[in-house]
């Protein structure tokens, strides 16, 4: 008995579990990539890697967006549909302006201005009703989600929406051009990232929305706006929808009652695959874009190699989707039984 | 040692030699304890002594290091995740344990629901869940949902729960911490039957009147490491005290600064109609502390609430420095100087899976900002000092805080409130779960923080603290002020008086008038 209690011992190691938590989702990366390029070589050619950025580009922007949501405690299930309603309504808008005033740059910085407001306009609304009429956001975005797509296929017609030859002439170059030999929809992907990643990790909003999502009492205790906050990640998300959009329209010049199907459940998969915890007071932006790349990984993969079937790339990501929730579910309970006082 | 005369019953449940370290941090160093039928074993020590580890220890929860655990004289390996309530081991721990969402009839029959077939007894499960709520004297519904409860009700639950057990053995980690005066006196009754009828009982808690009043033997820790196990009959409070802190404790209260008579007053309420607060009207100065004291249930943390804008006001007046004020929520509150630190650490006041920096200026991230980004060297050097000030012990700072100690929890939200630098801070149960060395220290520091010119409202369900601390002092009954004293009036029986409706002060005649 004549040990001597160290009192606070200098900090040891981090913790291996936490380690492997944060690099897990790399890790997954790395090994998918390695297989990738065993089962062929052409996987890692320039032409495929450049594929594979641009097509994770749409998913992951959203999905950006879809780590605050997620991150605070909330879902958004309506980013597929809306997505579609946005394209559906700037193709309309960039007609008409084609119509009326002749082709010129502003009919797509009209289209591009009008994508915006939509997203901002339809995250706030789903923000204003999770919070303000305070309905679950599950069912919130279910209905918006429904709304949306039924709009698209009104406008379309049931049909599809197509963008005027002219205008799609100026606006090609958004999806298909390079900067630096990097696509255009990969360098707004990067800085959407970015800034997603220092709003989550250097700024109050990115602690509150942890903190929401953990325990929203204690964020109310705290003197922290919650209804404000929450709303303001539904509008972030929005934004990002519109983003992608604004990217999308140029790749086909249409949009359709298909547009955009399942895409909430790609971004939410994206999310997830990332680490942040699908109920709350966890998030990693990086992980997130990670989790986008990874989806589109193996899509590509099964479309490169005959061992597969590329019909199965649904199956794939599921499986991929329960393994990822259930090795952080692992090392979570672990945490949460020490942390039962 | 058993401390009595009476021949000694067999030894039920024994820890031998027992050490845990939570990755390479050691809190137990080689623990010898052990527990008879009938026998009522306290353990006592400052926060983060290790007297949960122990108790979860000799629950099955956690898994020594070495050495073991002897049930009936027979090693054996306690089944993990609360099984040992099977063998007769039954717990409470320091924080709630209920499902927030169930009734309270679910809540006392979770895991042995009373069945027929396959279907549930629904009204004999309500019946039985009324009758056990009956004896503990409490008035709950058995039909409400858990988290409609206050945490002193939920812990009355809890105990609700655990003595309708079959215990053998009933271990209570800081059963009363949340509970008033008449909650702990019909807790005290109940220990006194399971006493009677052989349960063998430990219970961990800071309140050492309660534990001379309660047990045979008292076991100390210190740092992880036992100092002695002695019968009660050879301790006076004062002694257990200095082993626990290892140094003599005096003046446990800092000597009184009266305000000034002249003082200004910094809040004043007046005709105060909110939920759960029934037209109350008082005035608080500058240096002055005011203690609220009350049952539970009585209304004072409702009061507490309406002022910083926690829950809606009816109607009624609050001026701050002489300006009507309505605070629409915290920030406002804090950005006024007005500061509430609440009672419920893990529902209300803290993250639990966060650690502590970001605990500690979640109320005040605004001022750690480097341009438009967080300064995570601004909030490093803030939690150096908060730990310096409020001792805060974690053996590893980087810690989730649902790890740190119940009282280490405590202190850091102390903490996070003080951070936002308030003229007028109101407290809700200030020591709940704080050891007596640290306790000193807080008070200490509360006083210091009224003779700086500050204005705090003590709300405590500790009649010593209220009495040892406040100024003047607002006793509650029913959402009403029951009296306002001062001076010489400032008793346990005055309060207690007033608390329980037997007496009605003079002031609450001219406010309802
Ligand atoms: N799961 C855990 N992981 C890491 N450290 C832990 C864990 N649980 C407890 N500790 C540490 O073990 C020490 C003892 O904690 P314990 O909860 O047993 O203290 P305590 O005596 O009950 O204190 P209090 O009076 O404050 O409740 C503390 O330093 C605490 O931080
Ligand atoms: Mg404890």
């Amino acid at each position: 008995m004549s040990v001597s209690a160290p009192e606070a011992a200098a900090s040891p190691s981090k913790g291996f579990r936490l380690d492997l938590k944060t690099a897990g989702p790399l890790l997954a990366l790395i090994l998918l990539v390695a297989l990738g390029y065993a089962l062929n070589p052409l996987f890692l050619a320039e032409g495929n890697v450049t594929n594979i950025l641009t097509r994770s580009a749409f998913i992951g922007i959203i999905a950006v967006g879809a780590t605050f949501v997620i991150t605070a405690g909330g879902i958004d299930l309506s980013v597929g549909s809306m997505a579609a309603f946005i394209a559906g309504v700037m193709i309309i808008v960039m007609n008409w302006a084609v119509e009326s005033m002749g082709v010129s740059i502003w009919t797509v910085l009209m289209g591009i201005g009008c994508s915006l407001i939509l997203g901002i306009g339809a995250g706030f609304i789903n923000g204003f009703l999770t919070t303000k009429a305070k309905i679950e956001a599950f069912i919130v975005t279910l209905g918006t989600m429904g709304i949306y797509r039924s709009l698209v296929t009104y406008f379309a017609d049931g049909g599809t929406l197509s963008l005027a030859s002219g205008a799609r002439e100026i606006y090609r170059p958004v999806y298909y051009d390079s900067f630096l030999r990097i696509p255009y929809p990969v360098w707004v992907f990067i800085v959407v990232a970015i800034i997603g990643w220092v709003l989550m990790n250097r700024t109050a909003f990115g602690r509150y929305c942890m903190a929401i999502g953990s325990n929203e009492h204690v964020a109310r205790y705290s003197a922290i706006k919650v209804d404000r906050v929450k709303t303001w990640t539904y509008i972030l998300q929005g934004l990002c929808v519109s983003l992608a959009t604004i990217i999308y329209v140029p790749r086909l010049g249409s949009a359709s009652a298909a547009t955009g199907v399942l895409w909430e459940l790609e971004a939410i998969a994206a999310v997830i695959i990332g680490g942040t915890m699908l109920k709350g007071g966890f998030g990693r932006v990086g992980g997130t874009v990670i989790g986008a790349l990874i989806l589109t990984a193996i899509g590509n993969i099964l479309n490169l190699t005959e061992i597969i079937s590329n019909y199965l790339n649904g199956a794939v990501q599921g499986v991929i989707i329960v393994a990822a929730v259930y090795l952080q579910r692992g090392s979570l309970s672990a945490r949460r039984k020490k942390a039962a006082e | 040692m058993a401390g009595q005369g009476e021949p000694a019953a067999p030894v039920v449940l024994a820890a031998k030699r027992v050490s845990k370290a939570f990755g390479e941090v050691p809190v137990l160093f080689s623990i010898d304890f052990d527990i008879r039928p009938g026998e009522v074993h306290a353990i006592i020590g400052e926060n983060g002594a290790g007297k949960s580890t122990l108790i979860k220890i000799l629950s099955g929860l956690e898994r020594p290091t070495s050495g073991h655990v002897e049930l009936d004289g027979a090693p054996v390996e306690l089944p993990p995740d609360g099984q040992a309530v099977n063998l007769g081991i039954v717990v409470i721990h320091q924080e709630l344990n209920l499902a927030e969402h169930l009734t309270v009839a679910d809540s006392i029959f979770l895991g042995r629901e009373l069945k027929s077939g396959p279907f549930l007894k629904l009204r004999e499960m309500r019946e039985g869940a009324r009758r056990i709520l009956e004896t503990l004297h409490v008035h709950i519904d058995p039909d409400v949902r858990i988290n409609t409860l206050s945490v002193a009700d939920k812990q009355m639950i809890e105990i609700a729960k655990a003595i309708s057990r079959d215990a053998r053995v009933l271990i209570m980690d800081e059963p009363t911490a949340v509970l008033s005066v008449a909650e702990t006196e019909t807790f005290f009754e109940q220990v006194d039957r399971l006493k009677a009828k052989g349960v063998a009982i430990i219970f961990i808690s800071h309140k050492l009147d309660e534990v001379m009043r309660l047990a045979d033997r008292v076991t100390v820790l210190r740092d992880g490491q036992l100092i002695a196990t002695v019968g009660t009959e050879a301790l006076t409070p004062d002694s257990i005290a200095q082993m626990m802190v290892g140094r003599e404790l005096s003046n446990l209260y800092p000597p009184k600064h009266e305000p000034d008579v002249d003082a200004d007053t910094v809040l004043a309420v007046r005709n105060l109609m909110a939920p759960g607060v029934r037209d109350v009207s008082f005035a608080l100065k500058r240096g002055e502390i005011l203690g609220f004291a009350g049952l539970i249930g009585s209304g004072r943390t409702a009061v507490a609430e309406a002022i910083v804008g926690l829950s809606p006001l009816d109607s009624g007046e609050i001026l701050h420095k002489g300006t009507p004020v309505r605070f629409a929520d915290v920030s406002k509150s804090v950005a006024a100087g007005v500061a509430y630190m609440t009672k419920d650490r893990k529902g209300k006041g803290l993250l639990l899976t966060a650690n502590l920096k970001d605990n500690l200026t979640l109320l005040t991230l605004k001022r750690h900002f480097k341009g438009p980004f967080l300064d995570d060297k601004s909030e490093t050097r803030a939690l150096e000092r908060a730990v310096r000030r409020f001792d805060i012990r974690a053996r590893d700072p980087s810690v989730r805080v649902g790890q740190l100690s119940g009282g280490n929890q405590q202190k850091l939200m102390l903490g996070k409130m003080m951070e936002a630098e308030p003229d007028i801070i109101i407290i809700d149960e200030p020591t709940r779960g704080i050891d007596v060395g640290t306790k000193q220290q807080i008070y200490h520091i509360i006083a210091a923080l009224a003779a700086e010119g500050k204005s705090i409202i003590v709300i405590s369900s500790e009649m010593q603290e209220v009495i040892g601390l406040a100024h003047r002092v607002v006793v509650m009954r029913e959402g009403r002020i029951a009296g306002i004293l001062e001076g010489a009036e400032i008793t346990e029986s005055e309060i207690m008086r007033y608390a329980a409706g037997i007496k009605q002060g003079g002031e609450n005649e001219r406010i309802s008038a």
